[in-house]
């Protein structure tokens, strides 16, 4: 069983952080250069901590699988960063931050983390607006702010419908001053393929250089993985093509624990499907919610009408009716799931009966058709390329998709794995958003972990290691870690079947949107857990990956992710049979109130469960780590 | 939703590596939805060559939004495609029709070899961002954000220019494969805001240069890269840095660059 030591502080929450960062170890300055830290990664997470560290006087290497760091998916973030600046002068606070998060994320994330994550949120505003980034502003000339899913205050800044962008561009930036001083060595187009353990500890990893095909080998004090989520298990979501869960399985199969593996977020509001072709969603952002109402036809022989025909007594808003206090701005796995039930119900719009109207007519006649132009208007463009509606004339159609996962390696209070020296930042890591993330809050956890957390934990290791006792990657460890790589690159060459990588990831994706989607039980579960070893075995036997391994090979970079989603696919239904209740994106129908919300347990589940790898082909070992609430009452999560 | 399919067949161009030489080959592609992307009929196509023992395409993609600035190609010899103000991933196969031949090429461009046969190596793109694209503030020393004003339209025209996907589209629609809207778009995003005053000099200089060591052409206003720029950023910021250049030019000759440039 592997050692779960949350490193919480003790102490009175507020002062936690403070107090933690007054007592854990510095490295001296001189002493910093003689380090070296991997960081695997370059989105807001990544970027931003390669960037601190170097500045710091760590020596950063920098691996990331794209031809450009400035591409990492984070830079598709479109709504917002959250921050309790309390500009607003709406009642904001640290601690309404926290608590909002808290409660967002049903009462499964840690206090700590997340009373730490509300108050450095403040700092990131200063950080980014310093770095130029463009925020929206007023015309005044002080920075704007919007309101999002899940408060009921206006912290959300942004620009314009390109937030992560711009905060991304910012990081990027830094990362690049990095690199022109010499304190960071950049790696493009380099993917981790394994995470090299020695003596227990996490010294390297070996990479796949994705233009020549060269593996190589790469030895550091501390390695930092900042990959991004796993959400395109599901093959279709508003990932990014690319974006794969390979560094943190490779790492889950060399000890580190996967925490809360089955908490994904479906996002209410994405374009629908449209065919079988299809390889991604693209996302609505949630900001719309701010304006846009949410509806259905109240009889199911209206779905298919054009909506101006539908009288306004014809339509039900049932967000509006169900949440009052909240209405189209609850969190999303609420938003998500009703959205379900009434296309469940027969009432959903579009041929495929699988949509809901997301209606701008109402703030059109109250805003002008500028003025919300103003607000969305890029939105409004990217809706209109995608389906060729004007949606200044004809309500969006939206329907939920995977868009985050909030699972991910276990770390502790300094972002450390259960493997000494490995750290896992940003949506790689499980910490900060319980079983529901609120919107705009994943930028703001890139950029906290990477500008004021890891700064200040990575040394508490450091100190730990003496200078200079890096391992060599001449070591037996190194050269049996990058043997396997070759021989698993091999392999995925050498089987020659017939069907291609995408075909085996369609299937994987349904089979997962069927049984562990929205809404999950335990007979789809276990059918599911029958399901894909099946088509793991298929995949081995009858994948065709063509060409060579020494060139660019994009079939052979799907089949190495694929061929990962496939075995975390199981690992997520595995956890979701296991977690008898529901809680936030996690929905077991076996576990709900008689309105259709989710019922908890608190006495039996309010644990983090964490999965360690116990061989290729066992069962893995699911770990507990009690989750003690000091502060915050656990209760019913209400938006109503 | 169409159910509607045709079929179009796209002239590819093929190069197996760096330094090799290349030439168009000619695929069909049936079962064209007209609601699919243009990338997702590649990928159509390479399960279809993949099916048939025949290696398939490679071609950069990535975020299939339109923001990654992954996706690169040049459709019919227009860079991005036949529609203003999108990435190729944007570009949908309702603007085609049964029997069209459609012709697909990598970014052209001296300082963007290629890779493989339509992806290509921007890393200049990075370097000149190295040269100098940034604001030098160290993690934690940064004022209180509404410390400092900044009038609306200033902090809005500044994200015009911030608005760059890096995909250089504007390089390779140039006849002179210039990057001069590339670096006029970072130059003035930075050189708008009061934070990037103090190395606004040094900044312009230190890219202008790099941009021309890396083999980048000059500007000799055609404006033919606004026009293919998937976000539509103005060729206004070329004059822009023309004059935050020359001015910069002049102040270093009669004193040191504030910022402690170099040049």
């Amino acid at each position: 069983m592997a050692k779960l030591d949350s490193k919480i502080p003790a102490g009175e929450l507020s002062g936690k952080w403070r107090r933690h960062k007054a007592d854990i170890r510095l490295v001296n300055p001189a002493n910093k250069r003689k380090y070296e830290v991997i960081v695997v990664g370059a989105g807001l997470a990544g970027a931003s901590a390669a960037a601190s560290l170097a500045e710091m006087g760590y020596k950063v290497s920098c691996f990331v699988f794209h031809d450009s760091p400035r591409r990492a998916h984070s830079i598709a973030a479109q709504g917002g960063i959250n921050a309790a600046k309390n500009y607003q002068n709406d009642g904001d606070s640290v601690h309404r931050l926290f608590y909002d998060t808290i409660k967002g994320g049903d009462y499964r994330s840690r206090e700590a983390n997340v009373h730490r994550l509300a108050e450095v949120s403040v700092d990131i505003i200063d950080q980014c607006v310093a770095q130029g980034v463009p925020f929206a502003r007023e015309y005044g000339g002080l920075l704007d702010n919007r309101s999002f899913g899940g408060a009921q205050v206006s912290r959300t800044f942004y620009a314009r419908g390109q937030t992560g962008q711009q905060l991304l561009l910012g990081a990027y930036a830094a990362l690049s001053k990095g690199v022109a001083s010499g304190g960071i060595k950049l790696h493009t187009q380099s993917e981790m393929l394994d995470l090299v353990v020695v003596d227990g500890h996490a010294k390297g990893i070996i990479v796949r250089d994705l233009v020549t095909g060269g593996i190589s080998r790469h030895a550091a004090d501390a390695v930092i993985l900042a990959t991004g989520g796993y959400g395109n298990v599901f093959n279709l979501s508003t990932y990014a093509r690319g974006s794969n869960a390979t560094a943190i399985w490779r790492a889950y199969k060399r000890g580190a624990c996967f925490a809360n593996p089955c908490f994904t977020q479906i996002h209410p509001t994405c374009i629908p499907v449209t065919g079988d072709y299809q390889s991604k969603l693209t996302l609505m952002s949630e900001s719309l919610r701010n304006d846009g109402r949410i509806w259905v036809p109240k009889k199911k022989e209206d779905r298919l009408k054009p909506p101006g025909s539908i009288a306004e007594a014809d339509r039900d808003y049932y967000l509006e009716r169900i949440y009052p206090s909240f209405g189209n701005l609850c969190p999303r796995d609420v938003a998500s799931r009703a959205a379900k039930r009434v296309c469940d119900e027969g009432r959903g719009v579009g041929l495929s009966g699988l949509g809901v109207y997301l209606d701008f007519a109402e703030s059109i006649g109250r805003l002008g058709e500028a003025g919300v132009r103003e607000r969305y208007g890029n939105l409004f463009d990217i809706y209109k390329e995608i389906t060729d509606e004007n949606a200044y004339k004809v309500p969006m159609r939206i329907f939920p998709a995977v868009h985050y996962t909030m699972g991910g390696l276990w770390v502790d209070y300094n972002l450390m794995s259960n493997l000494p020296g490995l750290f896992v930042l940003g949506e790689a890591n499980f910490s900060d958003h319980g079983a529901n993330r609120l919107g705009a809050s994943a930028l703001m956890q890139g950029l906290a972990d990477g500008y004021f957390v890891i700064p200040y934990t990575v040394g508490d290791y450091l100190a730990s290691q003496k200078p200079g006792s890096r391992p060599s990657t001449d070591g037996a460890d190194f050269k049996a870690a990058e043997e396997g790589v070759a021989w698993f690159t091999s392999k995925l060459l050498t089987v020659k079947g017939k069907e291609p990588v995408s075909h085996f990831h369609k299937r994987l994706g349904s089979i997962m949107w069927q049984y562990c989607g929205m809404a999950r039980n335990k007979a789809g579960l276990e059918q599911a857990l029958k399901e894909i070893p099946a088509l793991r075995a298929e995949f081995w036997e009858n994948v065709n990956v063509p060409g060579s391994g020494d060139t660019v090979n994009q079939s052979l970079e799907r089949a190495g992710r694929v061929a990962d989603f496939l075995e975390l696919g199981e690992l997520m239904c595995r956890d979701a049979l296991a977690r008898e209740e529901s809680c936030g994106g996690h929905f077991r129908e076996e576990h709900q109130y008689p309105d259709g919300e989710c019922k908890r347990d608190d006495v039996n589940f309010g644990h983090v469960a964490a999965w360690e790898f116990a061989g290729d082909g066992k069962v893995p070992i699911r770990n507990t780590e009690a989750l003690n609430y000091e502060t915050v009452k656990m209760s019913v999560r209400n938006y109503k | 939703m169409s159910t509607k399919t045709f079929s179009v067949t796209v002239r590819v161009w093929r190069q197996p590596g760096p330094g090799q030489p290349g030439a168009f080959a000619d695929y069909p592609v049936t079962g064209i939805n007209p609601d699919m992307s243009f990338l997702e009929m590649l990928d159509v196509l390479n399960d279809d060559l993949t099916a048939k023992g025949v290696e398939p395409v490679a071609f950069a993609h990535d975020c299939r939004e339109g923001i990654c600035g992954t996706c690169s190609l040049v459709i019919d010899g227009k860079p991005h495609g036949p529609h203003h103000g999108v990435a190729s991933c944007q570009t949908y196969m309702r603007s085609y029709k049964e029997g069209d031949l459609i012709v697909v090429e990598p970014f052209r461009a001296r300082p963007f070899p290629v890779f493989k046969d339509l992806m290509t190596d921007r890393s200049a793109f990075d370097k000149i961002q190295q040269a100098g694209g940034f604001i030098s503030v160290r993690t934690g020393s940064a004022p209180e954000a509404n410390s400092v004003p900044i009038p609306k339209d200033v902090a809005d025209l500044a994200m015009d220019a911030a608005q760059c996907i890096g995909c250089g589209a504007c390089v390779a629609a140039c006849k002179n494969s210039s990057a001069m809207l590339f670096v006029a778009a970072k130059v003035s995003h930075l050189g708008l805001l009061p934070q990037g005053q103090p190395e606004r000099d040094r900044r312009v200089l230190a890219m202008v240069r790099t941009m021309d060591d890396l083999g980048f052409g000059s500007c000799t206003n055609q404006y033919e890269c606004s026009a293919a720029c998937p976000k539509l950023i103005s060729h206004d910021f070329i004059a822009r840095m023309n004059r935050d250049y020359t001015k910069a030019i002049f102040r270093s000759a009669f004193k040191p660059v504030a910022g402690g440039g170099e040049a």
